[in-house]
């Protein structure tokens, strides 16, 4: 009970500060605030420079894809670092192993069916029907990032999400036959590898690491904006590639305790 | 009245509802006992501060951040994209027409006239941009948080705070 | 930049956030925090931020509340506050 008065009291005191520094704020939707279009005096905000000039030098449609792929490229390799340590670091949490308990990978019978089993008949075929569409249309996001909403991240997800689709309609062994441990901390390894490489492969080149104009001798284009739309490109397949297998490799040892059988 | 709520209501609503969900999340976090309840109270307290940026790059009346080429964004390229069916040469005259904007205007000071995409009409970019990896290291640490809480409830047998505090009390954690 | 229709999802964010820290059962406050994430992405899709509603409705609402129900299956169902 003390806790919660104490709770009370310091929420309703950073409240009402922070109710009052809301009154300094621009107002909502302005187009001239200070972050939408510079101070008065002062230099423009770099936000219109990233509007009125990243299709000239990417041309990619997206503006949200070509600064996040491209300008701002050295946050989201890191990103794609700190997904993949977040699922080393649950996996080194979960996968304590008390002597005289299987290894987790040596048990992959799956001992549910859903073709005889009429309690899961329901979700086990409309599961069956839709991973391979939402695969596909993983897929679609992912190639489509620089004309539509989308990207390496969503695309990703939805992957990873298919692959817990699966093991939600049989159950978890099933779903790691098809995508087993090796195979899915192999492809995390490899997105983040692929990202990499692609800056490397620019200072290779005597440019800055993530520089992209410098590939069009690597990729033949002709000019370096596509030569940027296209690392572009294979930089959010390596995005995609790590934030799947992570999504389904939290999921699997979440969902198990660590031990990979039994499971939701 | 109605300007009243005009001028000093409708700009500042929306900023006072985030600091209400803000505070609502700190206090589940401070008070609750329940781990996994403190566990959403901060992940709504993200959520809440995610809603604050991007709100920052509202423009009224803008339109999404993606450019459409067919469409009045780029009005001034128009006579160069009268035949729909020949996209290369188009694309071409568009890349010259853009490199002679960007030789002349120096300064991007010089208002939305001279360049074809006008920035007060499309909403901006940045706050989306860094919000995207806001978004998902938010839900790698919850990943993160949730197995420990697993293990927690592994090694004590409950996830209330209290329970746990007198179980530390009484019995030294072994090894 | 509809003025009402944000303040009538607004005015549902609290209420959910509020039930979702209030419910005893702990698998109804992972269905409800669920519920959360769909508003806050309709409120984002309606302010302009097209990819940022997209990935919080894949993470946010689906991947996010499915680690959540995946560990109170494996813990407690209950809560005591």
């Amino acid at each position: 009970m003390v806790t919660k008065l104490t709770a009370t009291i310091a929420v309703l005191f950073t409240g009402g500060l922070l109710l009052y520094g809301v009154s300094d704020f621009p107002g909502f939707g302005d187009p001239h605030s200070p972050a939408n279009a510079g101070v008065e005096g002062g230099g423009p905000s770099i936000s219109q420079y990233f509007i009125e000039e990243s299709y000239g030098d990417t041309k990619v449609p997206n503006l949200v894809t070509s600064v996040l792929a491209d300008y701002r490229g050295y946050d989201t390799l890191f990103e794609t670092v700190v997904i993949f340590a977040a699922g080393m670091a649950i996996f080194a949490i979960l996968r304590v192993l008390e002597p005289g308990q299987p290894r987790p990978d040596e048990l992959h019978e799956s001992t549910r069916y859903s073709d005889g089993d009429h309690t899961r008949i329901i979700v086990g075929t409309t599961c069956r029907i839709i991973v391979p569409l939402a695969q596909l249309f993983a897929l679609y996001v992912v190639a489509h990032g620089h004309h539509s909403p989308g990207g390496g991240f969503q695309g990703g997800v939805i992957l990873g999400a298919s692959f817990i689709m699966l093991a939600v309609a049989h159950d978890l062994p099933a779903a790691l036959r098809r995508f087993p441990e090796k195979n899915y901390l192999g492809l995390a390894c490899v997105g983040v590898l692929v990202y990499t490489a692609f800056g490397v492969a620019c200072q290779l080149l005597d440019r800055n690491f993530l520089d992209y104009g410098v590939l069009e001798k690597v990729l033949f284009t002709d000019g370096p904006e596509m030569a940027r739309s296209h690392s572009m490109l294979g930089v959010e397949i390596g995005v995609a590639f790590t934030v799947a297998a992570i999504m389904f490799a939290i999921y699997a040892n979440l969902s198990s305790r660590g031990r990979l059988h039994g499971g939701l | 009245m109605s300007e009243f709520i005009e001028n000093q209501i409708s700009p500042y609503f929306n900023f006072w509802i985030y600091v209400i969900l803000m505070m609502i999340g700190l206090w589940a976090v401070i008070a609750k006992r329940n781990l996994i309840k403190k566990l959403i109270g901060l992940s709504i307290f993200q959520t809440a501060i995610i809603l604050f940026y991007v709100s920052i790059g509202v423009k009224e009346g803008a339109t999404i951040p993606i450019l459409d080429h067919h469409g009045p964004a780029h009005h001034e390229e128009t006579e160069e994209k009268a035949d729909h069916g020949k996209p290369a040469p188009g694309h071409v005259a568009q890349n010259g027409a853009h490199h002679e904007h960007g030789e002349t205007h120096d300064d991007p000071h010089h208002g939305g006239k001279h360049h074809a995409i006008d920035p007060d009409t499309m909403a901006n970019p940045l706050p989306h941009v860094l919000m995207l990896t806001a978004i998902v290291v938010g839900v790698s640490t919850l990943g993160v948080a949730l197995a420990i809480s697993q293990m927690i409830y592994k090694e004590f047998g409950t996830l209330e705070e209290d329970e746990i505090l007198e179980k530390l009390k009484t019995e030294p954690l072994h090894d | 930049m509809i003025l009402s229709f944000d303040i009538i999802i607004l005015v549902f964010l609290v209420v959910a956030a509020i039930i979702s820290l209030s419910v005893k059962d702990l698998l109804s406050a992972s269905m409800i925090y669920g519920i959360y994430g769909f508003l806050i992405c309709l409120l984002w899709a309606e302010m302009g931020a097209v990819d940022v509603a997209f990935t919080e409705a894949a993470v946010g609402a689906g991947v996010s509340a499915l680690f959540l129900i995946a560990t109170v299956f494996n813990t407690q169902r209950n809560s005591s506050d």
